[in-house]
C-alpha cells in the first residue's frame, strides 16, 4: 500500500506542530522520519495512522481518501515508543488481539500467532506477561501484535528510542531483516540520524513542522538542503565568512569557491565535516599549512583540532589506522586541505 | 573535622545506621509510645465502648434487637440505598474518568471541580437542598404532589440524597489512575481494530479494576453510613423511612441505650469489614498505579 | 466521525460525556440550583439579617472555632502518627495503619454516641474527668473531641505518601555537612513536608465545618453555647422556617466552595493529586 499525504497541517492549541507536508511513500518502501524533539514527526505518523486528525489537508492510502478514517479502518499497524503492551494479557494474547477483535477462528488464530513468535524469535514466551520481559523482547512482541492483522503498512514511533544502545543495535538490523522478509511499507519515526541512516533507504527529515529535505541517506548527507539539515546530520564545523568577490569566499588561508550567484559581501556559513579534511605530514596540494593544537581518540577516529593561524581552527578526523601511520603528533605542522563544503547564504 | 565525621558515619554503616540519621532511641520510642497512646485512646476506645454496651444485658437481648422488625427493615432500607449508590455512581465514575482522561477539551479543571464539590458540601447541606427541590414546600413540590409522587419522606430521596453524598467517591480513584496510565493502550487496541466497547472492556477495565473496586468499596462505606443527609429527607417514620444510622438515633433518643449499640455494632462490623477490604485491596490498586517501567536492560536476542 | 478535530480519536466522547453532564446536572447542579434559588426568594436585607442573627453567629463561632482546634490537634498528632508509620518499626504497625481510616469507614451516628457515651458524666472516661472538673459530654470541649476524632485520617493520609517518596538523600546530605538529628528534620525534612500538612489540616477542618452525625449527640445542641450550625439549618427545617434554613445553607455552601478550591489549589502547589 502506498501513502501520500498532500498539504497536511495540524496545530495544538496555537502552536503548529505539522505545516504543510507533502510526501509520496511506494509500496514496500522502508522511510525513515527524522527530526530533533518537536519536529511535528511522531504528530504526521500519527495523522497517517489515524490517531490525529488533520486540521487541513489529505491523506490517501493506496489511493484511498483516508484523512477522516477511522484508525480500525485504515489497516495499518503501529509501534508505540513504549510498547504499549496489554499489561494484563500474555505475549500470545497481545498478538492475537487485533485478530480476536476480527473474530478469526482459533485454529486461524493460534497458527498466526506461532507464526510470529517465530518471526520475532520468541518462542516459547507465549504465556509470558509483559511485565516478565526485556524492553528489547517488548519491543518486539509490540512489532509482531502490529503485524498479526497483517496490515499493509507498518508505522513505528521511535520504536528503539527507550531500549540502551546495544539493543538498539540489534533490533535495527532486525527490523531491516523483517522489512526484507514482509515487504511491509514502513515508516519510521526517530531522532537518531545514525538510526536513520542505517535502517531507511529514504529519509525524510522534518523540522519545525516541515520536510526540509526528502532523499536517501547518501544525498541527505553529502547534500543537505538547508542550514539545519548540514548540522543535524553527521559531525559537522561551521564557518562564517563573506563572500571577497564574485564566485569566491576566504577565511584565513583557505579559499572556497562558491556560487558566483552570491552577491559580494553576502554573509555565509560554509558546512564541512571533519572527515572531509584532506590532512598530510607533507605539502601534497592545494593545502593550508597548520598546526596540530590537540588530539582526540575517538574509538575508531582520531579528532585534531587544527590551528590555521589568525586565531582560527578547524578539527579534522582521520581513521586511526592511517594516523597512526601517519605519526602525527601534538605541535606538528600538518597540511590541511576541505575536500567538500556546503555554503549557505546568512540572513542578516 | 569534616573527613573524621565522614569516616565515623561509614564505619557505623556497616552495622547500625549511622546515628544523625534517624532520631535516638529513646526519642524513637517516645514518638511510638506517643502514637499508640494517641490511637487507642480516639480509636480502640470507641471500638470497646460499642461491643461493650451492645452486649451488656446479654447475647439474647442483643440478637432480639437486631431481629426486630424496625432494624430489620432499616438494614433493608440500607442495603438498598448503598445498592443504588454504588452502582449509579460507579457507572457514574467510569464513563466521567473516560471523558475526562482520554480526550482534550477545554475546562477539564472546572469538570473536575465539580465532581468533587458534594466531598466538601456538609451533609445536613446535602440533605436540605433536596428538601428544597422536591419537598412540599420545594420548587417541584407542588407538581409532585399532584402526581401522587413521593420522593422527599421516602425512598427516592434518600437514595439521591445518598447519590449526592457519595458522588464523587468512585471517580476520585479512577480519574487519576487512568490519567496516569495514559491512552496508549486505548490507541493501541484501536488501530488494532477494537471498537470503543471492545477497548474498554478488554484493555482498560482490566487496568483499572482495583482502583474501581477500592473506589467501590469507599462509596459503599460512606453510602451505608451516612446520616445527616438522610436525616434531613427521611422524616424518620420508623419502619418505613429508616436506614440503620437513623435507627440508631431513634433507638439512643429513646434512651434505649442497648439496643442502640447492638444495632451500631452491625455498622461497626461493617467499619471494620471495609478497613480490611480497603488493607487487602489497596496494595493491588498500589501497584496499578505504577506504569510499566521501560526497562534499560540489554537482553539476549 | 470526530467533529472535535482536536478532542481526540479515540471512541465514545459523546457517550460519556453526555451522560457524565446529565448526571452531574441531575444529582448536583439542579439540587444545588434550587438551593441559590430559593435563597433568591429573600431580599438582601432578610438574607443578612437570617445570617448574622445572634444565635447563628454564635453558631458560626462554634464551628469555626472547634473545627479549627480540631484540624489542628490532628496537625500535631497527625505528623506524629505519619512518621512514626512511615519510619519506624514496632508490632501491630500494619493493623494500626489499617484503623487510622476507622473514623473514615465508621458511621457517624456511630461514632455520636459511643463518643458520647465514653464522655459523659457516666461514662468510661467522662467519669474519670468528672472529679477533676472538667466535662466533656455536652460541652464545646466534647464537640472538639468530636471532631478530633473524625478528622483523624486526613493529616495522616495526606502526609504519608509525602514522607514515604521523601529522598533520603538530603538528610544524608545535611548529615554529612555536619548537621545534627534536631537540626536535620526541623530544617530539611519538615519545610519540605508543610505543603502536604496544611492540605491534610485543611482536609481535616474542612470535613469538621460540615460535620453532622458525629458531633449532635454528644454537643448538648443548646441555642448560643453548644449549637453547631448543621444543627441550626436542621431545627429551622423542623420549624418550616425554610428562609433561614436556606440562607444558612448558602452560607455553608460557599464557604465549602471555597474550602473546596483551596484545598485543590493546596494540592496542586504539593504536588499531590487528589487524595480520598
Amino acid at each position: 500500500m502506498s501513502i501520500e499525504v498532500r498539504n497536511l497541517c495540524k496545530h495544538f492549541n496555537g502552536f503548529k506542530a505539522v505545516q504543510d507536508v507533502s510526501a509520496k511513500l511506494e509500496t514496500g518502501s522502508l522511510t525513515a522520519l527524522l527530526g530533533p524533539s518537536g519536529s511535528g514527526k511522531s504528530t504526521l505518523l500519527r495523522m497517517i495512522a489515524g490517531l490525529e486528525i488533520p486540521d487541513s489537508g489529505e491523506i490517501h492510502l493506496t489511493g484511498r481518501e483516508a484523512t477522516y478514517a477511522s484508525a480500525k479502518e485504515r489497516n495499518v499497524g503501529f509501534v508505540f515508543q513504549h510498547y504499549a503492551l496489554f499489561k494484563h494479557m500474555t505475549v500470545f494474547e497481545n498478538i492475537a488481539f487485533g485478530l480476536r477483535v476480527r473474530k478469526q477462528s482459533e485454529k486461524e488464530i493460534t497458527d498466526r500467532v506461532y507464526e510470529l513468535l517465530s518471526l520475532i524469535q520468541l518462542k516459547g514466551y507465549e504465556k509470558r506477561y509483559p511485565a516478565q520481559l526485556s524492553g528489547g523482547q517488548r519491543q518486539r512482541v509490540a512489532v509482531a501484535r502490529a503485524l498479526a492483522p497483517r496490515p499493509e503498512v507498518l508505522l513505528l514511533d521511535e520504536p528503539f528510542g527507550a531500549l540502551d544502545a546495544k539493543v538498539r543495535e540489534e533490533l535495527r538490523e532486525w527490523i531491516l531483516k523483517l522489512h526484507e522478509e514482509t515487504n511491509v511499507t514502513t515508516l519510521f519515526v526517530t531522532h537518531d540520524q545514525q538510526e536513520a541512516m542505517e535502517v531507511a533507504s529514504r529519509i525524510l527529515i522534518m523540522n519545525n513542522g516541515r520536510i526540509e529535505q526528502d532523499g536517501t541517506p547518501i544525498e541527505i548527507f553529502d547534500k543537505p538542503a538547508t542550514h539545519f539539515i548540514a548540522q543535524f546530520v553527521g559531525e559537522t564545523n561551521f564557518i562564517d565568512t563573506e563572500v571577497s568577490e564574485k564566485g569566491l569566499a576566504v577565511w584565513g588561508q583557505f579559499r572556497f569557491s562558491v556560487n558566483p550567484a552570491l552577491p559580494v559581501k553576502q554573509k555565509i556559513r560554509i558546512y564541512f565535516r571533519p572527515n572531509d579534511v584532506y590532512m598530510t605530514a607533507q605539502f601534497e596540494t592545494l593545502q593550508v599549512r597548520a598546526k596540530i593544537a590537540k588530539t582526540r581518540f575517538k574509538g575508531t577516529i582520531i579528532e585534531y583540532k587544527l590551528d590555521i593561524g589568525e586565531d582560527k581552527y578547524i578539527s579534522a578526523q582521520i581513521p586511526k589506522g592511517v594516523a597512526l601511520a601517519s605519526g602525527f603528533k601534538d605541535g606538528q605542522d600538518v597540511y590541511a586541505a576541505i575536500t567538500a563544503f556546503h555554503v549557505f547564504p546568512l540572513e542578516s | 573535622m569534616k573527613e573524621t565525621l565522614i569516616v565515623t558515619l561509614q564505619s557505623q554503616q556497616i552495622g547500625e545506621p549511622a546515628r544523625a540519621l534517624t532520631e535516638p532511641r529513646w526519642i524513637r520510642w517516645a514518638l511510638i509510645v506517643l502514637a499508640l497512646l494517641f490511637i487507642g485512646f480516639f480509636l480502640f476506645l470507641p471500638l470497646a465502648q460499642v461491643f461493650t454496651a451492645a452486649l451488656e444485658k446479654g447475647a439474647g437481648y442483643y440478637f432480639e434487637a437486631i431481629r426486630e422488625p424496625a432494624a430489620l427493615s432499616a438494614i433493608k432500607l440500607t442495603l438498598i440505598t448503598a445498592f443504588f449508590s454504588v452502582v449509579f455512581n460507579s457507572v457514574f465514575g467510569l464513563a466521567s474518568a473516560w471523558a475526562i482522561t482520554k480526550f482534550r477539551f477545554p475546562g477539564k479543571n472546572l469538570l473536575i471541580t465539580l465532581i468533587d464539590l458534594p466531598f466538601t458540601v456538609s451533609p445536613v447541606v446535602s440533605g436540605l437542598i433536596y428538601v428544597l427541590l422536591f419537598g412540599l414546600q420545594g420548587l417541584l413540590g407542588p407538581w409532585l404532589r399532584e402526581h401522587d409522587i413521593h420522593i422527599i419522606f421516602a425512598l427516592p430521596g434518600i437514595v439521591l440524597a445518598t447519590l449526592f453524598v457519595t458522588f464523587p467517591f468512585v471517580s476520585r480513584e479512577l480519574i487519576p489512575l487512568m490519567q496516569e496510565q495514559g491512552s496508549e493502550e486505548e490507541e493501541a487496541a484501536m488501530v488494532l481494530g477494537a471498537s470503543g466497547w471492545q477497548t474498554f472492556w478488554r484493555v482498560t477495565l482490566p487496568n483499572i479494576q482495583w482502583g474501581l473496586l477500592y473506589g467501590v468499596i469507599l462509596c459503599n462505606a460512606r453510602a451505608m453510613g451516612e446520616f445527616g443527609a438522610v436525616s434531613v429527607v427521611s422524616g424518620h417514620i420508623r419502619g418505613l423511612t429508616n436506614t440503620l444510622p437513623l435507627h440508631v438515633e431513634i433507638l439512643y433518643n429513646e434512651y434505649n441505650f442497648t439496643a442502640a449499640f447492638a444495632v451500631a455494632s452491625l455498622l461497626t462490623f461493617l467499619a471494620l469489614l471495609t478497613l480490611l477490604a480497603k488493607a487487602l485491596v489497596g496494595s493491588k490498586y498500589a501497584q496499578e498505579r505504577v506504569v510499566l517501567p521501560t526497562t534499560l536492560e540489554s537482553d539476549l536476542l | 466521525m470526530n467533529r472535535f478535530k482536536n478532542t481526540g480519536v479515540l471512541p465514545g466522547f459523546g457517550l460519556t460525556m453526555g451522560f457524565t453532564l446529565f448526571y452531574l446536572g441531575l444529582i448536583v447542579l439542579i439540587p444545588l440550583a434550587a438551593l441559590i434559588l430559593k435563597s433568591s426568594t429573600l431580599t438582601w436585607t432578610q438574607f443578612v439579617q437570617e445570617v448574622t442573627h445572634p444565635r447563628v453567629m454564635a453558631s458560626y463561632k462554634l464551628t469555626f472555632g472547634a473545627s479549627l482546634i480540631g484540624a489542628l490537634v490532628n496537625s500535631i498528632f497527625g505528623a506524629v502518627l505519619a512518621w512514626v508509620l512511615v519510619r519506624y518499626e514496632f508490632p501491630g504497625k500494619r493493623l494500626v495503619d489499617a484503623f487510622v481510616d476507622l473514623p473514615f469507614a465508621l458511621p457517624t451516628a456511630v461514632a455520636g454516641i459511643t463518643l458520647t457515651a465514653l464522655y459523659a458524666p457516666n461514662g468510661w472516661i467522662g467519669s474519670r474527668l468528672e472529679p477533676l472538673g472538667i466535662k466533656v459530654a455536652y460541652t464545646p470541649l466534647g464537640i472538639t473531641v468530636a471532631l478530633i476524632f473524625i478528622g483523624l485520617p486526613f493529616v495522616v493520609r495526606t502526609l504519608q505518601p509525602v514522607l514515604e517518596s521523601l529522598d533520603p538523600e538530603y538528610e544524608k546530605a545535611a548529615v554529612s555537612l555536619g548537621a545534627g538529628r534536631w537540626y536535620t528534620v526541623t530544617r530539611v525534612v519538615l519545610p519540605t513536608l508543610l505543603p502536604a500538612w496544611i492540605t491534610g489540616f485543611s482536609l481535616a477542618f474542612a470535613r469538621a465545618v460540615g460535620e453532622y452525625g458525629s458531633v449532635v449527640f454528644i454537643a448538648g445542641n443548646m441555642p448560643m453555647k453548644t449549637e453547631i450550625t448543621p444543627l441550626l439549618i436542621i431545627t429551622k427545617l423542623e420549624q418550616y422556617d425554610y428562609a433561614g434554613a436556606t440562607s444558612i445553607g448558602v452560607v455553608m455552601l460557599a464557604i465549602s466552595f471555597v474550602l473546596l478550591l483551596t484545598i485543590n489549589w493546596l494540592q496542586s502547589r504539593a504536588g499531590l493529586h487528589r487524595i480520598h
